[in-house]
C-alpha cells in the first residue's frame, strides 16, 4: 500500500514537473497555479505513504537512501507550501517542482526493501538528528531555487530587454531577502543537526567526531553557508553574489546527500 | 438599423475634433436634437479628446441608409456651425455589423491612439449612462453597450493587451517595481529637471515613493519642485553625498559630460553596503557613465534603453490586439444573433410552432382517451381546435407584423409570455 501511494505521488510530481516546464516555456503567460494544485495532490499521497511506512517499520522512514530522498522531496514541498502561504512568490512553484520530482525519481530508482533497524540507530536521537538535517537541507534547496530565479530576473534587468518571464518573476529585492531568510533558517538547523549528531555519536561510539565523509562534507557545507552569512553581514554581499553562493552551497548539500552516500564508505550511508 | 457616424484621431485633426466635441451642456442639447431627428429611435454620443461618435438606432432600413447620414451630418453642421463639406472629409459612417464592431473595438481600446489604454472603457460607460439618464436610449442601444463593455472586459482578461508599460515614465516605474519590492520605503532623487524627468518623478511618487530629494543647478527651481513633490531640495554640488542614501535616481541635467563615473559609483556602493540602486539617465548627452551598468546591484537605464523597453511592449500589444480581434468577432456575432432574434418573422414562426405543438399534443391525448370517435367527428374536432388556435394567435401576429414603432418591446413581451426563448435554445 505504501508503495502504491508512493507511485501515485511520484506520478503527480511528474505531471507537476511537466506542467512547470510548459508554464515556464510560455514566458509572459506563465502561472504556477496549476502546478501548486498538482503538488498539493501529490503531497497528500506522499504524506500517507510516509505514515504507512512509518507504521510498518516502526521507525521514521529515513534510514535508507530511497526513504531519505523521498523524505527530502517531502520536506522541500512542505517548506515550499509555508513559503507560498507567507509570500506568494510568483512562479516559485514552477521552479521547485522539477527539483521535487528529481528527488522523488532518484528515490524511486533506489532499493526499497524494509529492513529491521540497525541497533546503532535505535535511539531517540534518530528522529531529532535527521529531522533537523532534512529541514535545514530543505531550506537550502529552496534558497538554491530562489537563487536561480534571482539570476534569471537579474539577467532580464541587466540585459535591458525585460521580456519573457520578467513580468511574472518576483522583484529582486524580495528574492534576495527571502533567500537570505531561508539561509538564516537552514544554517542554525544544520548546526543543530551537526551538534545532535556529535552528541549521539558520543553516546554510541564514545567520540564526538569521527571524520566520517558525511561528517566532513556536512562541515564543508556548514562553512560555505557560514561564509555566505558572514560576507552578507560584514561586507554586504547580497544580490547576485549571494545567489551564486546559495547555488554552490546547495551543490555541496546534494553531494553530501547522494555523492557521499553512494561513492564513499560511511556509516551514514542510508543502508 | 444601427449606425455610427463619427471621427477620431486618425481621420480628423485636433481643430476639427475640438469643433465637433459635445462638451458640457452641449451634450444634453445635442442628444435631444439627435433623438428628435425623423426615424431615429435611440442615440448616444461618445465625445472624448480623441473621438466624437454618434451611435444611432433608427427605423430606417439598409437600402435607405444614406438618409440617416445626410440627416445627421446636416444636424452636426448646424449644431456646431462647421461646413458640411469639411465634416464629410473627416467623418466615417458605418452601419449594422460594421457599426457594432466599431463600438466593440472602441470600448476594447483597439481603436485608441495607444492600443490597450484603459481610460476609453470608462468614457464609453459614462457617455452611455449620460444618454440613459436623458432616456435617449432604448432596448437596442442598452444591450449594444452592455455587450460592448463585456467584450472589452473579455479582451482585458483574455489577452495581455494592457499589461506592459507603453510610455517611458511608466516603463521606469515598472522596472523599479521589479528591482524593489515596496517603493514606499525607497528614497528617490531627482537630479536636474525637465519635462520627462518630472513626469517620471510624478509616476514614481504616485506609485508609492515617499522620500523625495531634488538637486537642481538653480537652487530656487529645485525648491519649487521639492515643494510640489513634498520633498526637500539640496544644492546641486551636494548630490554625490546624497547618492549614498538614494535608491532611485532620475537624472536629467544639461551637463555635456558624465557627472557620475564608474569609480564614483563603486565608492557609493561600498558606502551603501551594496544596497541596490536604480539609475535612470534621461539626459542627452548622457550624464551617467554607461559602464556603471557592469557593476553588481546597479541597474542603469538611459533614454534609449527605456525606449527599447517601450517599443517591445508596443509590439507585444499589437500581437495581443490580433487575439482581441478574434474575441470581438465572436462577441459581434453573438450580439447579431440576439438582434436578429428580435426580428418579427422568427418570433411569429416560433409562436405558431408552439401553438401547433400544444394543439397536436392535446388532440392526440384526446383521441387516445376516446378511440370510438368516428372519422367525421374527428375532422370536426380538429377543425375546431385549429380555429381556436388561429383566432387566439391572430391579434399578436398582426401586432408583430404591423406595429414597427414598439416592435422590440412587443417581441420581448411575447417571448416572455409564451416562453419562446426556451424552445429556441
Amino acid at each position: 500500500m505504501a508503495t502504491i501511494l508512493f507511485e501515485i505521488a511520484l506520478t503527480f510530481y511528474f505531471a507537476g514537473a511537466i506542467v512547470s516546464i510548459v508554464e515556464l516555456w510560455l514566458g509572459s503567460k506563465a502561472t504556477s497555479k496549476p502546478v501548486i494544485y498538482i503538488a498539493i495532490a501529490g503531497f497528500v499521497f506522499h504524506t500517507f505513504s510516509i505514515i504507512l511506512r512509518y507504521i510498518q517499520g516502526g521507525y521514521l522512514p529515513i534510514t535508507n537512501l530511497h526513504e531519505a530522498s523521498s523524505f527530502y522531496a517531502w520536506s522541500v514541498l512542505l517548506l515550499f507550501f509555508f513559503l507560498e502561504l507567507r509570500y506568494k512568490l510568483g512562479l516559485l512553484g514552477c521552479f521547485i517542482m522539477p527539483l521535487v520530482f528529481i528527488l522523488m525519481l532518484s528515490s524511486s530508482m533506489l532499493p526499497r526493501e524494509l529492513k529491521p533497524l540497525d541497533p546503532i540507530l535505535r535511539s531517540y536521537w534518530l528522529p531529532i538528528h535527521t529531522i533537523l538535517a532534512f529541514l535545514g537541507n530543505a531550506a537550502f534547496a529552496l534558497s538554491f531555487v530562489i537563487g536561480i530565479m534571482y539570476l534569471i530576473q537579474e539577467h532580464y534587468l541587466k540585459s535591458k530587454h525585460p521580456s519573457g518571464l520578467f513580468a511574472k518573476l518576483p522583484s529582486l529585492q524580495s528574492l534576495d531577502e527571502i533567500n537570505y531568510r531561508l539561509i538564516t533558517i537552514g544554517f542554525p538547523l544544520l548546526s543543530l543537526a551537526i551538534i545532535t549528531g556529535a552528541v549521539w555519536s558520543e553516546t554510541v561510539f564514545g567520540t564526538y567526531w569521527r571524520w566520517d565523509p558525511k561528517e566532513t562534507w556536512s562541515l564543508i557545507t556548514w562553512f560555505i553557508y557560514a561564509l555566505l552569512l558572514h560576507a552578507r553581514l560584514v561586507s554586504g554581499w547580497r544580490g547576485k553574489r549571494a545567489a551564486i553562493l546559495s547555488i554552490i552551497g546547495f551543490s555541496t548539500v546534494l553531494f553530501t546527500f547522494f555523492g557521499v552516500s553512494l561513492i564513499m564508505k560511511t556509516y551514514h550511508a542510508f543502508k | 438599423m444601427i449606425s455610427v457616424i463619427g471621427l477620431n484621431h486618425k481621420t480628423a485633426d485636433i481643430e476639427v475634433r475640438e469643433k465637433l466635441a459635445f462638451s458640457g451642456p452641449k451634450l444634453e442639447e445635442g442628444l435631444k436634437g439627435l433623438s428628435s431627428l425623423p426615424g431615429v429611435k435611440e442615440v448616444f454620443v461618445i465625445s472624448t479628446c480623441n473621438r466624437v461618435e454618434i451611435y444611432l438606432h433608427s427605423t430606417i432600413t439598409s437600402p435607405l441608409k444614406d438618409t440617416v447620414s445626410t440627416q445627421v451630418i446636416r444636424f452636426l453642421s448646424e449644431f456646431h456651425s462647421i461646413h458640411e463639406e469639411l465634416l464629410k472629409k473627416s467623418l466615417y459612417i458605418l452601419h449594422d455589423t460594421e457599426a457594432i464592431r466599431h463600438l466593440f473595438r472602441v470600448a476594447s481600446s483597439l481603436d485608441s491612439m495607444v492600443i490597450g489604454e484603459p481610460q476609453i472603457l470608462g468614457q464609453v460607460k459614462e457617455a452611455f449612462e449620460f444618454a440613459l439618464g436623458l432616456k435617449t436610449t432604448g432596448p437596442i442601444i442598452n444591450t449594444l453597450v452592455k455587450k460592448a463593455i463585456s467584450a472589452a472586459k473579455r479582451v482585458r482578461t483574455e489577452t495581455r493587451i494592457a499589461e506592459n508599460a507603453v510610455s517611458i515614465s511608466y516603463a521606469a516605474v515598472e522596472l523599479a517595481k521589479k528591482i524593489f519590492e515596496d517603493l514606499s520605503t525607497k528614497t528617490f532623487m531627482l537630479l536636474g529637471a525637465g519635462e520627462m524627468a518630472e513626469l517620471a518623478a510624478r509616476h514614481l511618487i504616485s506609485n508609492g515613493v515617499k522620500s523625495v530629494t531634488v538637486a537642481n543647478r538653480t537652487y530656487e527651481r529645485g525648491c519649487e519642485l521639492a515643494k510640489e513633490f513634498n520633498g526637500r531640495a539640496i544644492r546641486f554640488e551636494d548630490f554625490p553625498k546624497e547618492l549614498i542614501h538614494t535608491d532611485i535616481v532620475i537624472c536629467s541635467t544639461g551637463a555635456p559630460n558624465y557627472i557620475v563615473t564608474k569609480a564614483d559609483m563603486q565608492e557609493v556602493l561600498k558606502e551603501r553596503r551594496q544596497k541596490p540602486v536604480f539609475l535612470i539617465d534621461i539626459s542627452v548627452p548622457r550624464n551617467i557613465d554607461p559602464a556603471i551598468n557592469e557593476l553588481d546591484n546597479v541597474y542603469l537605464y538611459d533614454i534609449d534603453d527605456l525606449q527599447g523597453v517601450v517599443d517591445s511592449n508596443i509590439l507585444e500589444r499589437k500581437k495581443e490586439a490580433e487575439k482581441a480581434e478574434k474575441i470581438i468577432n465572436e462577441e459581434v456575432e453573438k450580439f447579431q444573433k440576439w438582434l436578429s432574434s428580435l426580428d418579427s418573422v422568427p418570433t411569429i414562426i416560433a409562436l405558431r410552432k408552439r401553438a401547433e405543438n400544444i394543439k397536436e399534443a392535446e388532440l392526440r391525448d384526446f383521441f387516445n382517451r376516446f378511440p370510438d370517435i368516428d372519422e367525421k367527428k374527428k375532422k370536426a374536432i380538429i377543425q375546431l381546435a385549429s380555429t381556436i388556435v388561429n383566432k387566439l394567435l391572430h391579434p399578436p401576429t398582426a401586432a408583430l407584423k404591423e406595429d414597427s414603432e414598439n416592435r422590440e418591446t412587443l417581441i420581448a413581451t411575447i417571448k416572455r409570455l409564451y416562453s419562446l426563448n426556451d424552445e429556441e435554445e
